[in-house]
């Protein structure tokens, strides 16, 4: 049985009279990869920061990880980790000691700290870097560290907003291999993305225009129901109509 | 050099070294040249040195090492001419946000000592969609628009090179195609375009690109010949598992390069006699289904990764 990490039903959020996400209804579960794409404007960041108990809603209802967007968002937050393009890691800190930092505020103890940051270093191969400052290391590597830190407490959802931006093309798929490997572990993995090749990476996918879900489903039945031959067909067709734009 | 009056390359990089500090080699030894007329890119990851050579080519950072000539002047000796014959998009919105857009598009061509309506041909078509806004202030625009704009103001003294730093970064899919379709209108006006981009797919909208990482060349050609001169067959195969694919085929001795694709996983083979059902066959083994494997045509993404 497959068991819902995210719930919403008629999600909304107004800013006076302009209604940035319009009733959206949806499930993610456990495990699953899911991309939440849209126009730039269409209102997956104020979506995602409902979900991720940073904005509460104007109205409609949404539980993540089981703990309501309104009450619970303090537990939320200890429940999900977040990595976007913008903000990710301290860079005047070492490598370690962001790690150190990001599990110290997620309550680990010294000992778990140790040995997720051996792990971690382990299996990004950063074994030369450890004492360096963040802001020496190559964008991938920075990127592949901040989606680690992101997921060290072991959260139930893991929220990626543009985690691959501006990253060469060999890195950004080795980034995917650190999304599929997490999702076997069992963490929901919540992405945007403005590349429609990662697009087919995710189990399903929503496409968000002028703050509604226009669609939701698989790659493969998204295709189908549009006769597109690929991702960014689909997106075309649904996202070219939008009246917003950010 | 000059013929009917035009340079005979618009650009001409040879050589290009720019070091920050003592260590940083941000562009090594680049060099390439830029027919007039052409859309020419840089295509590359954050971090592979594109800015860089655009501000030596814009005259705003002096070269360490080499030369370049834009329009057939020097980049150091002729900075002054230079300026006035080329248009600047740097990657961040480069406005006054606290000017209105028609203040914005005046206070340009002022600058260049012209005027809006002398060039107005130039940016009609982008600024048909500008103008119900025209007294709204820059900072106060969607994306959108504050990057038509910017492409206006970079275009109001008709310039011989256009030089557009990432303008469709962190851009939808929509917008990046509208964006396009402008720089293809531009280019019928005679406009050099040189433009730099980290997505790969849109290599195929320039007459000839260069691909760049770490500051380091990695091929320049038109992206027909790049994608052209790949020296494998290449392959895309898919399955019911996509992660379980891309493993099994990563641990395959007969495979030499396999990774994700979109939809599918692409992979070479070490013998380029291979034999297919074999492969397919090792799959099915292995446990997957609904394998699907056939010949597949290159992409600037393949060369990209295999030149890397």
């Amino acid at each position: 049985m497959s068991e819902a990490v995210i719930t919403t039903d008629k999600l909304t959020k107004r800013f006076g009279d302009f209604v940035a996400v319009s009733e959206i209804s949806f499930e993610v579960d456990k495990g699953e990869i899911f991309g939440f794409l849209g126009a730039n404007g269409a209102g997956k960041t104020t979506a995602m920061r409902m979900l991720c108990g940073l904005s509460i809603p104007s109205s409609g209802k949404a539980t993540i990880a089981g703990f309501d967007v309104y009450k619970q968002t303090e537990q939320i937050k200890k429940n999900i980790g977040y990595m976007s393009q913008k903000f990710s890691l301290y860079e005047d800190l070492t490598v370690l000691e962001n790690i150190r930092f990001f599990g110290g505020i997620y309550g680990l103890t010294d000992k778990q700290i140790k040995t997720k940051s051996d792990q971690l270093i382990n299996q990004l191969g950063l074994q030369q870097e450890v004492k360096k400052l963040v802001v020496s290391l190559p964008l991938g590597w920075k990127q592949k560290l901040s989606f680690s830190v992101a997921v060290l407490h072991e959260p139930k959802i893991v929220f990626l907003d543009e985690p691959t931006g501006g990253v060469d093309p060999v890195t950004r798929r080795q980034f995917w291999d650190l999304i599929y490997d997490a999702a076997d572990r069992g963490v929901t993995i919540f992405v945007t993305t403005h590349y429609m090749d990662e697009a087919e990476y995710c189990n399903r996918i929503s496409i968000m225009v002028d703050g509604v879900i226009k669609a939701l489903d698989t790659p493969r039945k998204l295709k189908d129901n549009f006769h597109a031959a690929n991702m960014d067909e689909v997106f075309y067709e649904l996202a070219r109509g939008a009246k917003r734009s950010e | 050099m000059e013929q009917n009056g035009r340079a005979e390359n618009a650009v001409v990089v040879r050589n290009l070294v720019k070091v920050y500090g003592k260590e940083k080699t941000a562009v090594d030894h680049v060099s390439f040249s830029v027919k007039p007329g052409e859309i020419f890119g840089l295509i590359g990851p954050d971090g592979a040195g594109k800015t860089s050579i655009f501000r030596v080519l814009t005259t705003l950072l002096l070269p360490d090492g080499g030369s370049a000539t834009v329009d057939g002047l020097d980049v150091v000796k002729d900075y002054k001419q230079i300026r006035n014959r080329v248009g600047y998009m740097p990657g961040k919105f480069s406005l006054y946000q606290d000017l209105s857009v028609e203040e914005n598009l005046n206070f340009f061509a002022t600058v260049f000592d012209t005027t809006v309506e002398a060039n107005y041909h130039l940016i009609k078509e982008i600024y048909d969609q500008l103008e119900p806004f025209k007294k709204r202030r820059a900072g106060k625009l969607s994306g959108g628009m504050k990057q038509k704009l910017a492409l206006c103001c970079a275009l109001i003294h008709k310039p011989v090179v256009l030089f557009l730093d990432e303008p469709t970064t962190g851009v939808d899919p929509v917008s990046r195609k509208e964006f396009w379709e402008m720089l293809k209108q531009l280019k019928t006006q005679n406009i050099t375009i040189v433009v730099s981009t980290p997505y790969m797919d849109e290599a195929n909208m320039c007459d000839e690109i260069a691909l760049i990482q770490s500051g380091r060349l990695l091929s320049v050609d038109t992206p027909g010949n790049i994608v052209k001169s790949y020296p494998e067959q290449l392959y895309a195969v898919k399955a019911d598992n996509m992660h379980k694919l891309l493993k099994l085929l990563r641990s395959y001795d007969k495979v030499m390069n396999s990774y994700a694709f979109g939809e599918f996983a692409h992979v070479s083979f070490k013998d380029p006699q291979v034999n297919i059902s074999e492969v397919t066959d090792y799959l099915k083994q292995e446990g997957l289904a609904d394998i699907e494997l056939r010949t597949t045509a290159v992409t600037i993404e393949d060369s990209f990764i295999k030149l890397l």
